[in-house]
This record gives structure tokens, C-alpha cells and sequence, in this order.
């Protein structure tokens, strides 16, 4: 006989649950006490319900597990909501348990109280409100079950206090399955059209392989890889697909899109077959006018949404299916396959690459003296940590310059908000991959900007021991923002500087207990990039000044094709 | 193109409001709503009317699908289909319009289901088109209040929406 509190966290842990966030509050107290009152399920306590949300957010990409957040009703429950849309954005696949009042004073603008139900229900997959503690299990196994299978992405669970009321036990069994019936996502491709799709692939003189975040998340990184090198095709990653592919491999043509590199978006744009794989044609991918949008390739979508599938780019071979089952079966069947790729056309479409790459888009131009650019560092931080790190990121150039500089190999290596591009999801996304691998490197590349929407866990971060490495690109300005008004709004830097007051981050840094080095020089940059990853057992936060008038490029021109770009200040396609 | 959808939903708290939100946080349209519960106490059977082109319609229907209370749909307008809806009017019958609203009403075979020496109330069932037809020959009559219930329907023949 267990009360509500205890059968939860019991439920949790029977779905193999080891690990949560959250922040405690009169809502939660009796479910904190069940907390209290064992040693199996282990609870991080954050500094703002938002970083717990991004923890197990980033605690699930890097791991494939679900991360799980408990927060208290009301101000904790909406404290939530950005980290849930940003899970929601990302198909990020999450369990959010909220407290509430209790049931006899729902409706009644109880203090404390908020329908989370209503407001999280456009930015979550599924919610449930717990109406009765013997649901309890059930509740728990249906919801996993919902944010893990089909295109994952985040539950809400809203508990009313009494609902976990100690003083009431009952029996507990945990179901071994979750029974939905109005639920049932894809478990395969359609064989005939995965094979048209082949056939189709295997005829193309100009082929190129698009995948996207689907593949990271799918773990279908190396069915993908092995059909790619089987073909001989181009591959490029979307932001959120990077890692997808190994990036060292010279089939890989970089990321594509917004600030994709010239030869992903010029190979995209020329292309007569594009193999869209957990991709979404992201307005970010397709620069926004998709009439534009590769004009000469048939469109091969591979996706396990089929609300994803012709949005906003018509796929000419729709596959609707996980990224496993496909690939598999797309590589059994070109295998299988009769049909002799055209070496010939492949070998000039190569060269016609090769060219495109000639023009070495992402090449680096040293400034003067010992000014720092802001991709030298990303550039040292992949040679210190051997191109082996979890590298999270926050939202802004530095997350283009992690982007396009540290050459991710592996899958869920790279975590960062593609979809809702939330600034200070950076921070605690680390805090969720640390405790997920406390002996790996993990560095969030961070702007200062966004950290400062998160700084509060610097003392998680403490409390915890945790050896993150904030990498802090300071150009003293919101320089995303600035970049487009300069770009876009002749010069006029409404609101985006703040240079005169701006935090002492070193300072900062040791006030929360942790070690903090600021980097002024290139001279001395590797250098002392080397000596803060070699501080094991301590978070430090590395404050780099680099050079503020830096502008992330390539860049998309607006309302263009893909293969308009600019390509610096004063050049464009 | 004006599109009937018919959903089998979970009769769970909260349901019916995951599919209307669908439809303003996408920026679709409702025209008509209906829903009530079915034989099955555990479903609602519910009846949307839209406008879109095809690809609107075919993102609405993917979109309602993956909401986890939709047990199962169909959109009634790919096929031949019985539509229906319920109206009652309440008109100014006064005088010589007392004949008048009669006769219309009658043509249209609606029945007059309640009576005041100013005024008849006048129940009528068909397509929402030819609700908009009666409405539209009552138009030199004074319309007190309409209320309609929204379309419902099934397709024609042997096809069956249910679990
Ligand atoms: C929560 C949130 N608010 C606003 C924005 C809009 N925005 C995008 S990038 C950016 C500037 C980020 O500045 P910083 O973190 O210093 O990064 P930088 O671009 O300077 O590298 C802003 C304000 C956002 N993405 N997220
Ligand atoms: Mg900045």
C-alpha cells in the first residue's frame, strides 16, 4: 500500500527513472517527502523551474532517455513552459510533472493556481490531469509512453495536491504496458514507396542526402552514415542534425541553411534528388520562399510525422516511418539494387562540389594585433578537447560559430535550441549532460548575453561538483541582434548593447564557487583554453573578449533561393 | 473548398480543447462545431466544418490525427455523405406575414414548434445550405433569433466510422 506521492515516485523509478529536476513548492511538498523518504530516484535541485526543463531536456538529447522535471503549481508550473516549448520545438522527448491545488479547489483561483493543462497544451504532446491516486501508475506508464515513442516530445503530468496525500495508501502495481487506443504511432516505412524512393535515389546525377534532427534522435546516425558512404552521395546536416553524419568525412558538405556553408546550400540548390531524412524544411533550411526552393529536385521525405511531410515543401515520395526500419530498408534494397548509380555524373557532380568547396566559406580572417575572432575560439576549443566534447550552446552568433567550427563526428554530441531558439537553455542543458556523464567533457559555448538568462545555476552547477567549461564568446552586445541591425536597419543598434554594464564574469564566476579565466589576447588564447580544460574536478567559466564587430556568414538572403547568400560583409553570390 | 470532418474522440477532460486549439493556434477555420457523446460513453463523435484548399485540408487532418484523443476520423466530403443540421428560428409573424412566414416555412418543410400572437418559432432540419436557402427566403420577414446546431454527418452506404 503506497500513498500518491510514494506510488509516483515509485512508478518512475519502475520505468527506469534514476534522475529528475525540479524545484519544490506547497503544491509538491507530499511528493518531495516521498523524494525524502528513498534512494532510488535521485532529484537535482535547480535555481529557476525553467533551467530544470533544459537540464532534462539536455540530459535527454545527449542520452536518448526521457528527462524528467518536477515543479510545484502556479509560478512553477509556468517557470516551465519555455523549457517545455523548447523541448516541443525540438521533438525532445520529456515528462514534466506539475503540482496543483487540490481538487476540491480547482476553479476556485486557488493560491497558486494555474491551468497548466491549458497553459501548456499548444507546446506539449500530451497531458494528463491525474484525477484519482490509483491512476497514478497507469498515468505515469501512458505518459513515458507518449514521449518517447512516435515523434517524441514532452508530457505534462498535473497532479492535484491531495492526490498525493501521505495519510491515503492504496495498492500499487506498475502496468507493463501502456494501453492507448486512440494512439498509435508508425513502427515502418511503406515498402513500396521506400523502394521507390531507392529507385529514384539511385538514378540521380546530382543527388545530396539532407538529414536533419530526426536521425540524431531517431539513433539512425549510422544506418544513415553507412547508406551515404554505400552511395557515394553529398551529405548535409540541418542545425539540428549535426553529428548525424561525421563531419570529418569528405562526403559531408557541412550544414545547410541560414548560415549553412556555400557548397551545402549550392549543392541543395542544384540538386536533381534530395533525400530528406528527419528533416522538416525548417524557413531557417528553405530560407522562407519555398517557391525558390531547389527548383530542379525531387523530393524524397522521410519522417516519422506525417504532419511534417509536405508543410511547406511538397515531397514527391513520401515516407512516412521511424529512421531505423527506413534505413534499413532502403539500404537492403539498394543492395538489392540492379540499378548501376552513374558513376560518371556522380564523379562531375563531385567535382562541381569541390569547386563550391574551393571557395572555403568558413575560412577565418585573423583581425589585427591580438584581437580575438570569435570562431578562433570555437576553432582552439575543438583542438583542446580533441573534437570529443558534449558541446551545448546557447542562442546567438557564438551558437552559428560552435555550429559551423566544432566539427561534430558523433550524434548527440551537439545540444543546442534549434526549434525555439531559446537563450539560457545553454547552462543548464550542460547541467543535464554532466550528470548524465559526469567523466565527459562538456563545455557550453555561451554568449553573454545568454548566460545571463540562466546564471542562477552557477550554483547548481556548485552544489552539484559540476567540471562544466563555459565557454564565453563576450562581444559585449546581443550580437545576433546587432548583426541584423546592421544588416537590415542601416547601423542603428536599438537596444541590443549594454558593453558599460556588463558583470565582472571572472568575479562572478568565483563568487559561486568555481574557477574563472578571461582570455583578452590570441597569443594567449590556446594556452589558457588548455589550462581551464585541464581543471578536472571544477566548473570554470572562461570568459573570452572577442572581436564585437564579427558577423556570422554565410548568410541567407532573405526571401531568396538557396543559393543566395552572403558570403561576408561586402560579398555576396 | 468547404470540407465536413467527422473525429471519434476520447470523452476525456480537456480533449475537446486540444482540437479546438489546434484550430487558432494554426490558423484554421472553424465554421460549424458539433459534438456529443456517441453508443460508447468513452466517445464523443464530433463534426467540424472548414475551408481550405486541399493542402490546408490534408494539414488538418494530420494534425488532428496526432492529437492523442483523436481515436479516428474522416473527412465526410471525400465521399458521398448525409449532412445535417438543425435550426430554429424565432420570426416576427404579425398580420399579413403570418401567412407568409407559413407558406415559406412550409415549402421548406419546417414545422412551427411554438407560437405567440406576434411570433412563430420554426424548426427546420437539412444541409447547411439549404438552412442558408431558408434563412436567406425569410428575408423580407423580421428574424428575431436563429440558432443552429452545427453540421452532422456520415457517409453514404456501408462505411463506418468507429473504432
Ligand atoms: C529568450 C530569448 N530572447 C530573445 C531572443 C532573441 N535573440 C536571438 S540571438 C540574441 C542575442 C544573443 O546575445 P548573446 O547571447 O550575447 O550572443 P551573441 O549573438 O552575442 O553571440 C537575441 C536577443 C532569443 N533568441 N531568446
Ligand atoms: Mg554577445
Amino acid at each position: 500500500m503506497l500513498s500518491g506521492g510514494d506510488m509516483l515516485i515509485r512508478a518512475l523509478h519502475d520505468e527506469g527513472v534514476d534522475l529528475i529536476f525540479g524545484y519544490p513548492g506547497g503544491a509538491v511538498l507530499h511528493i518531495y517527502d516521498a523524494i525524502f523518504n528513498q534512494d532510488k530516484v535521485d532529484h537535482v535541485l535547480v535555481r529557476h523551474e525553467q533551467a530544470a526543463t533544459h537540464a532534462a531536456d539536455g540530459y535527454a538529447r545527449a542520452t536518448g532517455r526521457p528527462g524528467v522535471v518536477l515543479v510545484t503549481s502556479g509560478p512553477g508550473a509556468t517557470n516551465a513552459i519555455t523549457g517545455i516549448a523548447t523541448a516541443y520545438m525540438d521533438s525532445i522527448p520529456m515528462v514534466v510533472i506539475s503540482g496543483q491545488v487540490t481538487r476540491d479547489s480547482i476553479g476556485l483561483d486557488a493560491f497558486q493556481e494555474t491551468d497548466m493543462i491549458g497553459v501548456s497544451r499548444p507546446v506539449v504532446k500530451h497531458s494528463f490531469m491525474v484525477q484519482k491516486a490509483e491512476d497514478i501508475p497507469m498515468v505515469v506508464k501512458q505518459a513515458f509512453h507518449i514521449a518517447t515513442s512516435g515523434r517524441p516530445g514532452p508530457v505534462v503530468i498535473d497532479i492535484p495536491k491531495d492526490v498525493t496525500d501521505p495519510g491515503e495508501t492504496f495498492p500499487y502495481e506498475y502496468p507493463e504496458t501502456a494501453k492507448i487506443r486512440s494512439y498509435s504511432p508508425p513502427t515502418k516505412g511503406h515498402s513500396g514507396q521506400i523502394k521507390k524512393a531507392v529507385e529514384i535515389l539511385m538514378n540521380a546525377k546530382k543527388p545530396i542526402i539532407y538529414s536533419g534532427g530526426g536521425v540524431v534522435m531517431g539513433d539512425g546516425a549510422e544506418l544513415l552514415t553507412r547508406l551515404a558512404q554505400k552511395l557515394g552521395y553529398p551529405v548535409t546536416n540541418t542545425l539540428m542534425g549535426l553529428g548525424a553524419y561525421p563531419a570529418t568525412d569528405k562526403q559531408f558538405v557541412g550544414m545547410l541553411g541560414m548560415h549553412g556553408t556555400y557548397e551545402a546550400n549550392m549543392s541543395m540548390n542544384d540538386a536533381d534528388v534530395i533525400l530528406a531524412i528527419g528533416a522538416r524544411f525548417d524557413d531557417r533550411v528553405t530560407n522562407s520562399d519555398v517557391s525558390k526552393f531547389c527548383p530542379d529536385a525531387t523530393i524524397l521525405h522521410v519522417d516519422i510525422d506525417p504532419a511534417a511531410i509536405s508543410k511547406t515543401v511538397t515531397a514527391h515520395v513520401p515516407i512516412v516511418g521511424p529512421v531505423v526500419p527506413v534505413l534499413e530498408e532502403m539500404l537492403e534494397q539498394v543492395n538489392a539494387s540492379k540499378v548501376q548509380i552513374d558513376e560518371e555524373a556522380l564523379a562531375a557532380w563531385w567535382k562541381k562540389i569541390d569547386h563550391w568547396r574551393e571557395r572555403d566559406s568558413l575560412a577565418v580572417t585573423p583581425a589585427e594585433g591580438e584581437v580575438i575572432k570569435p570562431q578562433q575560439v570555437i576553432q582552439a576549443l575543438y583542438k583542446v578537447t580533441n573534437g570529443d566534447a558534449y558541446i551545448t550552446s546557447d542562442v546567438g552568433q557564438h551558437q552559428m560559430f560552435a555550429a559551423q567550427y566544432y566539427h561534430f563526428d558523433k550524434p548527440r554530441r551537439w545540444i543546442n535550441s534549434g526549434g525555439l531558439g531559446t537563450m539560457g537553455f545553454g547552462l543548464p542543458a550542460a547541467v543535464g549532460v554532466q550528470l548524465a556523464f559526469p567523466d565527459a567533457i562538456v563545455a557550453c559555448v555561451t554568449g553573454e548575453g545568454s548566460i545571463q538568462m540562466n546564471i542562477q545555476e552557477l550554483a547548481t552547477c556548485n552544489q552539484c561538483a559540476l567540471p562544466i567549461k563555459i565557454v564565453n564568446l563576450n562581444n559585449e552586445a546581443l550580437g545576433m541582434v546587432k548583426q541584423w541591425q546592421d544588416m537590415q536597419y542601416g547601423g542603428r543598434h536599438s537596444h541590443s548593447t549594454y558593453a558599460d554594464s556588463l558583470p565582472d564574469f571572472v568575479a562572478l564566476a568565483e563568487s559561486y564557487g568555481h574557477v574563472g579565466i578571461r582570455i583578452e589576447k590570441l597569443s594567449e588564447l590556446e594556452e589558457k583554453m588548455k589550462e581551464a580544460f585541464a581543471i578536472k574536478d571544477k566548473l570554470v567559466f572562461i570568459d573570452v573578449c572577442v572581436d564585437p564587430n564579427e558577423h556570422v556568414y554565410p548568410m541567407a538572403i532573405k526571401g531568396g533561393a538557396m543559393s543566395e547568400m552572403f558570403l561576408s560583409k561586402t560579398e555576396r553570390t | 473548398m468547404r470540407r465536413i470532418v467527422s473525429i471519434l474522440l476520447e470523452n476525456q477532460p480537456g480533449a475537446l480543447s486540444r482540437v479546438v486549439g489546434l484550430f487558432s493556434q494554426r490558423n484554421y477555420n472553424i465554421n460549424s462545431l458539433t459534438v456529443a457523446p456517441t453508443d460508447d460513453p468513452t466517445l464523443s463523435r464530433l463534426t467540424i466544418t472548414t475551408i481550405g484548399d486541399d493542402r490546408k485540408i490534408e494539414q488538418i487532418i494530420k494534425h488532428l490525427n496526432k492529437i492523442v484523443d483523436v481515436a479516428k476520423l474522416v473527412d465526410l466530403t471525400e465521399g458521398s455523405h448525409i449532412e445535417r443540421e438543425l435550426l430554429l428560428i424565432k420570426v416576427k409573424a404579425t398580420g399579413a406575414q403570418r401567412a407568409e412566414v407559413k407558406r415559406v416555412a412550409d415549402i421548406f418543410r419546417g414545422d412551427v414548434v411554438d407560437v405567440t400572437p406576434t411570433m412563430y418559432t420554426i424548426q427546420l432540419t437539412g444541409t447547411s445550405e439549404k438552412l442558408d436557402g431558408f434563412i436567406q427566403a425569410l428575408d423580407g420577414t423580421t428574424i428575431l433569433e436563429v440558432a443552429r446546431s452545427g453540421a452532422s454527418g456520415v457517409a453514404r452506404g456501408e462505411k463506418i466510422l468507429s473504432l
